[in-house]
């Protein structure tokens, strides 16, 4: 992204913002977040393919408010994760600067909500060929094979919650796995456990999942666990024609209805 | 030794202000249906999380039915309209998930609607008895692995 640098030093000096969050070197040709304070740090930012976790995660966290009005360098997924906080009363319509990479892959600076819609909604946003390809091998299967090939992946998981904590629309501070009276999903990785999470995990990000696939990519046992909000969000375009992350102050398709909702299941 | 009967184990999850009402009505009405459906009682079908249907089926249920008010008739004015948008979203998941959806049972049925009421406990359980219990489910919650059973 050319100008990425100087941007986030003239950010910092006119104190427009206290602390710039980016994409710096890290360790094995891999990239790591960076909280660049000072006109210094900025030289460390950098912006590639590689940059693809969603930095949204961070803006409401205790310690990064606590250093001030933010910039962030910005991917697609991570404005369109700005835009449904913003819609979830997370985040106000001035409380980011954000970076993005326009199509000529130049650093723009977006200064409010309005002006993070309008990029968002000039960007061609589709899933990847390799995500649909596998959403619709699993849709294919027969019933007993999709049991046993979900059954297979979900007992690989540790329930370490990577995907939770790496999702910028987790943001509860106390999630229901962590209640104890009463204990509503189990706690170790047993298999119900674990159906029983991804399950309510799925369903929580209903509607609201800008599938940005970072759970999966936070996944230390590889479970393709995005495609399941992702094949939710999918039905939910199709059916209601609601995509989130696209307006500051949409509804979430569960939260909302028309009293003409069509379904085929109900007698 | 003869072999016990299979009879299923069906929970119905109902709103307090039509289908138990309805159900109540299939009673006083003296129609007979079938015992193998046990029912809870909700305020509302907005109130019917998820994960109670899936908690059902892990403590040995073979079928589920969820019922409530008729679109236009909540008696909180929307919580079957919001429930009906979680309900195609949750089926359209446990679809992908692999379950067996024709265990599963979605209906509206009114207060008055008592022989609507017993049609549908009957209908499912004779659908359930074919399908035979859910071993699958049941397997999961028990930690047996499929070698095992």
């Amino acid at each position: 992204m050319k100008n990425l640098i100087e941007i986030s030093k003239e950010l910092l000096q006119s104190e427009q913002v206290k602390v710039v969050i980016g994409y710096a070197k890290g360790s094995a040709n891999r990239v790591r977040p960076l909280f660049a304070r000072d006109a210094a740090e900025c030289e460390k930012l950098l912006f590639d393919a590689r940059c693809v976790q969603n930095l949204a995660v961070y803006l409401y966290k205790r310690e990064i408010a606590a250093m001030g009005k933010p910039a962030i360098v910005a991917n697609i997924p991570t404005l369109r994760a700005i835009l449904r906080l913003c819609a979830e009363k997370q985040l106000q319509e001035e409380s980011l600067i954000a970076i993005a990479c326009n199509n000529d892959n130049e650093a723009v600076v977006l200064k409010n909500m309005t002006e993070i819609e309008a990029f968002v909604q000039s960007q061609v946003i589709a899933l990847s060929d390799k995500d649909r390809e596998l959403l619709e091998k699993i849709k294919a299967m027969p019933q007993a094979e999709r049991w046993a090939f979900w059954q297979k992946e979900f007992n690989k998981c540790i329930k370490c919650y990577a995907c939770r904590q790496t999702c910028p629309l987790c943001y509860c501070t106390e999630c229901t796995v962590e209640k104890n009276k009463p204990q509503w999903i189990t706690v170790a990785s047993t298999k119900l456990g674990n159906l029983e999470w991804h399950t309510m995990r799925t369903m929580h990000l209903a509607g609201r999942c800008i599938s940005c696939g970072q759970c999966a990519e936070a996944c230390p046992m590889n479970i393709p666990l995005h495609l399941l909000p992702m094949m939710l969000a999918e039905e939910i375009r199709e059916i209601y024609g609601t995509m989130p992350g696209l307006h500051r102050d949409e509804n979430c398709a569960l939260s909302t209805y028309k009293p003409n909702d069509q379904e085929n299941f109900i007698h | 030794m003869l072999e016990k009967e299979f009879r299923p184990k069906i929970v119905a999850f109902v709103c307090n202000w039509c289908t138990y009402a309805g159900a109540d009505l299939t009673g006083t009405s003296r129609i007979k249906y079938s015992p193998d459906v046990k029912i809870i009682r909700f305020p509302c079908t907005g109130r019917i999380d998820f994960m109670l249907l899936l908690k059902a089926f892990a403590n040995g249920a073979d079928g589920v039915i969820v019922s409530g008010c008729h679109p236009n008739d909540c008696h909180y004015t929307s919580g079957n309209f919001h429930a009906r948008r979680r309900w195609t979203m949750f089926r359209t998941l446990m679809n992908f998930m692999g379950l067996e959806m024709e265990r599963f049972t979605f209906t509206w049925v009114s207060a008055a609607e008592g022989a609507k009421w017993a049609d549908v406990v009957n209908e499912t359980s004779e659908k359930i008895h074919a399908m035979g219990p859910y071993t699958a489910y049941r397997n999961v919650a028990r930690e047996i692995t499929e070698e095992e059973s």
